[in-house]
C-alpha cells in the first residue's frame, strides 16, 4: 500500500447562495466560507440561485450604505481556486438579467480574458447537488 | 423571493405612499417577476425607492414612475405620514 492510498479523495463541498447581498449578512458569510473551504483540500463549487443571483450583479456601489464593500472579492474567486461557480439561469430570467450583467469571477492569466460564472438549468444544479459530500446553504 | 410587498399591497390605503428600502428596492427594477405588482400599486399610490440602496445593489433600470429619493426626503416622508414597516 503506497502513501497515496492513504490520502482520502477531496471532499466535494457546495455552497448555495439564495439571498440578496446587502440586506442581511448571509452572502458576506457565504463568501468567507468559500474562501475557507477553498484553502483546504476540498473540491468546492458555488451555486447562486433565487435572489442569490443579485450577489454577482455588476456595478454595485455600497459607499452610500457605509458597509464593507465585500462584493469585489467575487471578482477574484478564481485566484482563490474557487473556479466552479454556477448561476441558475431561470433565476436570472425572473429578474430580467443575463450573464452580461454579472461580474467576472477572475481573469485568465494567459489570455487576459474574463472568466465568467456558468449558467445552468435548475435540473443541472440538482444533478450537481446529488454529487456533493456536503452542501452549505446561505 | 420575499412576499412583503404582496402583504403590504393588501392593506395599502388611497393616500398611502410606499417607499422601497434595503432589499425592497429590488422590486423597483424594471421587467422582473415583481414588476406587474409594482405597476398595479403605481396605478393608485406613489412609490419611491431609496437611492443609496439602489446604488449598493447596482440597480439602474427602474420601473417608470418609481421615483428615487435620498435620505433627506426619506425622512420628510416619514414625518408626513404614519409609518408602517414591512420587514
Amino acid at each position: 500500500m503506497s502513501d497515496s492510498d492513504n490520502i482520502a479523495p477531496a471532499k466535494k463541498v457546495m455552497i448555495v447562495v439564495r439571498r440578496a447581498p446587502h440586506g442581511t449578512i448571509y452572502v458576506h458569510e457565504a463568501l468567507e466560507v468559500m474562501l475557507i473551504v477553498a484553502a483546504y483540500n476540498m473540491e468546492v463549487s458555488v451555486v447562486f440561485i433565487d435572489d442569490g443571483v443579485y450577489a454577482l450583479k455588476k456595478g454595485q456601489d455600497t459607499s452610500g450604505l457605509g458597509t464593507k464593500a465585500f462584493m469585489s472579492a467575487f471578482r477574484t474567486l478564481v485566484d482563490w481556486e474557487v473556479e466552479n461557480v454556477y448561476v441558475d439561469k431561470s433565476a436570472l430570467e425572473a429578474r430580467s438579467m443575463d450573464i452580461n450583467q454579472l461580474t467576472e469571477i477572475g481573469v485568465d492569466d494567459d489570455t487576459d480574458e474574463l472568466i465568467m460564472p456558468k449558467t445552468l438549468s435548475a435540473r443541472k444544479i440538482y444533478d450537481l447537488m446529488q454529487q456533493q459530500d456536503s452542501i452549505l446553504s446561505f | 423571493m420575499n412576499t412583503a410587498l404582496e402583504n403590504c399591497m393588501e392593506f395599502v390605503g388611497d393616500d398611502d405612499v410606499i417607499i422601497l428600502i434595503e432589499d425592497g428596492v429590488y422590486a423597483a427594477a424594471a421587467k422582473t417577476a415583481k414588476s406587474n405588482l409594482v405597476e398595479r400599486i403605481l396605478n393608485k399610490n406613489k412609490v419611491f425607492a431609496l437611492q443609496a440602496d439602489l446604488r449598493a445593489r447596482g440597480i439602474e433600470s427602474l420601473i417608470e414612475s418609481v421615483d428615487t429619493v435620498g435620505y433627506e426626503i426619506f425622512v420628510d416622508l416619514i414625518e408626513q405620514h404614519t409609518t408602517q414597516s414591512w420587514l
